[in-house]
């Protein structure tokens, strides 16, 4: 597939950058000795290095293959997989706005426009100083407080051009992105964090309310037998957040039965699905539930090392969370002897991603922790017998974990009381889009669609997103359904899509585009197939279509379940529940007869036709 | 007891424990078609064209262990269906000139085609702009005809030491890099061993080729899988 007209213009850039601008890492070395040499590190050495200098060069690469003992090659499969990893320099200030469905209906592309206008580059390319460099991104989790932009590692969130005008004054003026002051924004709830982002949080639940002493649950948990935590945390029916639902007490039971000397527990905090932000509110609010959370994971599996894997989008959280960690060490909550049990050690540590969807996908989470590209394994075996490392190995969802902590504090029977019978206990909720409230609402399982809604203040509704691009596009007649494992699952978001909104082109077309940029590339359906989705699609809006390329969709749809992973399974999803749920946004835009030619002649000879000054001759009657 | 039973479509097979379904399923005499699986590599369902109902899932036969009592299903129309597709995206998503391409007749997934009788593919072709690399002494790695199986990589992987071949990038972008400096000193036997691990003509050998002519290579004689079916007689 040819290369994206913007990626051109970086590399035209790229071209002057040699001459004038440097991207060579000086601390290359201490980097590497941070890590250890380490090969399974890479990614923590090409994170440190791309922040240091905004790029990894050709000499970093042979500097780091010949460190770690591997090929070049192979040190660029990883370098090249990650959005946030680049070969050419990214300027000075990288500024990455989001392109996702949601920012691009908040106005994007003003803000895009006004960024170019005041940055003096396109998308895609770096100024000639090599100062600022503009890119787009994929959804970076401020879905309720979109247009927004990451500028080395901080969120600039509700931009308007008056704003823009001002950071890019700020950064013409060589000021600290960190040091730059602009009103109105929300303040951030710790001082470690510097990124004024909002919680946003609209209603709490057991998770969001903060009524329990910290390190209340693990003391209990050190004193009973590993197998009676299973049984609790079995016994409280809770099922995991991060959209596949696996009952947890299940998956934790495997993973104890597999004997080996290492266990690992894993935190997915990847949240790469488009619309989806409530880990970064919980992480932000709530994170000592999370860690706490994660040690009785440890206890349970019997593992002394938990990770937790960030989507690198969050980074700005990294200082704050650390300060969390060592807090928790001085309480003795984490590292050895914990609560004064002799023997009993587990930490935690934060592994960044690079910026890839389908890492969120448990077993590509662990292949990037390994430092390698994210593709997803073959399965079996499951991470729980051969994970990180090839030891067992749980992942489990942020908001899994720290409803583990409440369930042992408050006992299994409590959030059995939450929820319907099938879907215990409370959902935390991202809501963005077309109302009055978006933010994170947590609720108990079994609130209907129109539940939420008329809780939002969304009116004139044309369809709700449900789960994100893998989710489905739903139509008002199924808006009286449960939010519940047993009627609409959801790893816990929505977006709102109004009435005046073009339903093909603004979301349906945005989510195709992002599958196939966050494919991993190696199942022929995932990698191929996508692309021709989006070509057909592209055809029936242009008006060039007929009835029988929707029934070609519809049979090209089957094909996506033989994709290794879920990412590929659902890629289709954006076209083919709007087939099902809005089939006549699609026929509307047919021709009535069999064939349609998608060729035009016309309009393929307008060009050289003008260079030649030539009237086009299409055959038909000589003049 | 390591001997198990399974049933493929509806056949009592034999087999062993530790064998995968699509093993069990050749010593049986049934041929599943397969792309990015080579005998002697460690398998990786990535090219999904040996998917077959196993336990009444979708599942790569290729890459699962076979366990006492599964019920598998390999040719169901709607599987069939399903790998045409996937040679059909294949064909449209490189370029596939068969008629000057060293490997007609010795490769996969022409032959392939051939069992499907594709005339054309139900895709638009993309003409996608793919470079060749010749910077190796003694191979060249055409993109163009790269269906992207990763043999190539994992014939190296085996082994301890550095790879060779990797993908680079992702998505619809991914393609296959060489490491040139590993590489440079590649003996005949290994450029040799490279071009035999390729499916396609994507690993073509230099001024070396058309030792055996057109019309008598390996699946000019025979279709793909005869060797398989054969067994049933
Ligand atoms: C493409 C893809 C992306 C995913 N992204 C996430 C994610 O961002 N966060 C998450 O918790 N789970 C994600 N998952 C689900 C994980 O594979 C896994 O099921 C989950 O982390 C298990 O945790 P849980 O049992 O607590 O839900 C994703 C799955 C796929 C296929
Ligand atoms: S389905 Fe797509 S993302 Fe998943 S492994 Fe296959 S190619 Fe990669
Ligand atoms: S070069 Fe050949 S062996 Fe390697 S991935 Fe491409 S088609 Fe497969």
């Amino acid at each position: 597939m040819g290369e994206s007209k913007s990626q051109k213009s970086v590399e035209v850039n790229a071209e002057n950058f040699s001459e004038c601008c440097s991207c060579s890492c000086k601390n290359i070395k201490t980097i590497l000795a941070k890590y250890g040499s380490d090969r399974v590190r890479l990614m923590d050495i090409l994170i440190d290095i791309q922040t240091n200098v905004g790029c990894i060069s050709k000499e970093s690469v042979k500097e780091i293959a010949e460190n770690l003992n591997i090929s070049k090659v192979d040190v660029e499969q990883t370098l090249s997989f990650y959005h946030f990893f680049s070969e050419k320099p990214t300027g000075k200030y990288a500024i990455y706005l989001n392109d996702s469905a949601v920012a691009n209906m908040m106005g994007r592309s003003d803000i895009a426009k006004a960024l170019e206008e005041e940055v003096g580059c396109k998308f895609g390319s770096v100024t000639e100083d090599c100062q600022i460099g503009l890119f787009d991104t994929a959804c970076i989790g401020m879905n309720d407080q979109e247009p927004s932009a990451i500028i080395n590692q901080r969120v600039f969130t509700n931009l308007t051009k008056e704003k823009v005008k001002l950071i890019v004054n700020g950064i013409k003026n060589n000021f600290d992105v960190n040091d730059i002051q602009i009103e109105g924004y929300c303040q951030a709830t710790h001082k470690l964090i510097t990124s004024n982002v909002c919680s946003n949080i609209k209603k709490e639940g057991p998770i969001l309310t903060k009524d329990m002493k910290v390190g209340d649950a693990l003391k209990k948990v050190i004193l009973m037998d590993p197998n009676d935590v299973i049984e609790l945390v079995k016994q409280s029916n809770l099922r995991g957040r991060g959209g596949a639902g696996f009952p947890t007490g299940m998956k934790w039971q495997f993973c104890r039965a597999f004997k080996d000397e290492k266990h690992y527990i894993f935190c997915n905090a990847d949240e790469g699905e488009p619309g989806t932000f409530k880990d970064r509110v919980i992480l932000t609010e709530r994170p000592e539930l999370l860690f706490e959370g994660m040690a009785i994971a440890g206890y349970s599996i019997g593992s002394d090392e938990g990770i937790l894997y960030l989507r690198y989008e969050y980074k700005y959280l990294q200082n704050y969370l650390e300060d969390v960690l060592s807090t928790l060490r001085e309480q003795n909550l984490l590292g050895k002897d914990i609560g004064g049990k002799a023997g009993l050690n587990f930490d935690i540590r934060i592994q960044f991603g690079g910026g890839a969807y389908v890492c969120g996908e448990e077993s590509a989470l662990i292949e990037s922790a390994e430092g390698k590209r994210g593709e997803p394994r073959d399965r079996p075996p499951f991470p729980v017998e051969k994970g990180y490392l090839q030891k067992p190995t749980v992942v489990n969802n942020v908001e899994t974990l720290c409803a583990v902590t409440k369930i042992i504090h408050q006992g299994p029977k409590w959030y059995r009381s939450l929820g319907t019978l099938d879907s215990t206990g409370s959902k935390v909720m991202s809501i963005s889009g077309d109302c009055d409230n978006p933010g994170i609402y947590e609720i108990e399982w079994g609130f209907t669609v129109n539940d939420i809604l008329e809780m939002v203040g969304a009116k004139d509704v044309q369809a709700v997103q449900v789960g994100g691009p893998s989710g489905s596009c739903i139509a008002s007649n199924e808006f009286k359904r449960k939010l519940a494992y047993e009627d609409l699952a959801t790893g816990g978001s929505m977006i709102i899509i109004g009435k005046h909104r073009d339903l093909i082109k603004d979301i349906v077309m945005n989510f195709t585009d992002f599958f196939i940029e966050e494919s991993c590339g190696s199942c022929v359906p995932c990698r191929a197939m996508t692309v021709q989705f989006k070509n057909k699609l592209e055809k029936i809006y242009r008006g060039n279509g007929v009835q029988e390329d929707i029934d070609q969709m519809l049979e090209w749809g089957k094909v996506m379940k033989m994709n290794r992973c879920g990412l590929g399974h659902t890629a289709a999803n954006p076209i083919l529940t709007t087939l099902k749920n809005f089939r006549e946004l699609y026929t509307a835009k047919l021709q009535k007869t069999d064939y349609v030619s998608e060729f035009n002649l016309e309009e393929a000879v307008q060009e050289s036709c003008a260079a030649a000054g030539r009237i086009p001759n299409l055959g038909g009657d000589h003049e | 007891m390591n001997k198990i039973k399974i049933r493929i479509n509806d056949i009592v097979c034999r087999g062993e424990k530790g064998q995968t379904v699509l093993e069990i399923a050749k010593d049986n005499g049934i041929y599943i078609p397969t792309l990015c699986n080579y005998e002697g590599i460690k398998p990786q369902g990535s090219c999904r064209i040996c998917t077959c109902m196993i336990g009444g899932r979708m599942m790569t036969a290729c890459t699962t262990p076979a366990l006492d009592g599964m019920d598998i299903v390999t040719n169901s129309d709607e599987l069939e269906k399903f790998r045409a597709t996937i040679v059909e995206l294949l064909f449209a998503e490189g370029n596939h000139f068969c008629p000057t391409c060293e490997r007609s007749g010795n490769c996969e997934l022409q032959a392939l085609g051939y069992r499907y009788k594709m005339m054309v593919p139900q895709f638009p072709y993309s003409f996608a702009a793919k470079d060749i690399d010749a910077d190796n002494p003694k191979i060249m790695i055409d993109h163009n005809r790269c269906i992207l199986c990763k043999r190539c990589i994992r014939r190296k992987k085996e082994k301890d030491n550095p790879n060779w071949f990797v993908f680079k990038k992702r998505g619809a972008k991914v393609q296959i890099n060489i490491d040139h400096e590993l590489t440079a000193d590649f003996t005949d036997k290994l450029a040799q061993q490279a071009m035999d691990t390729c499916p396609v003509g994507a690993i073509i050998r230099k001024e070396k080729g058309f030792d055996v002519p057109i019309g008598e290579r390996k699946y000019d004689k025979n279709p793909i899988g005869s060797d398989i079916e054969g067994l049933k007689e």
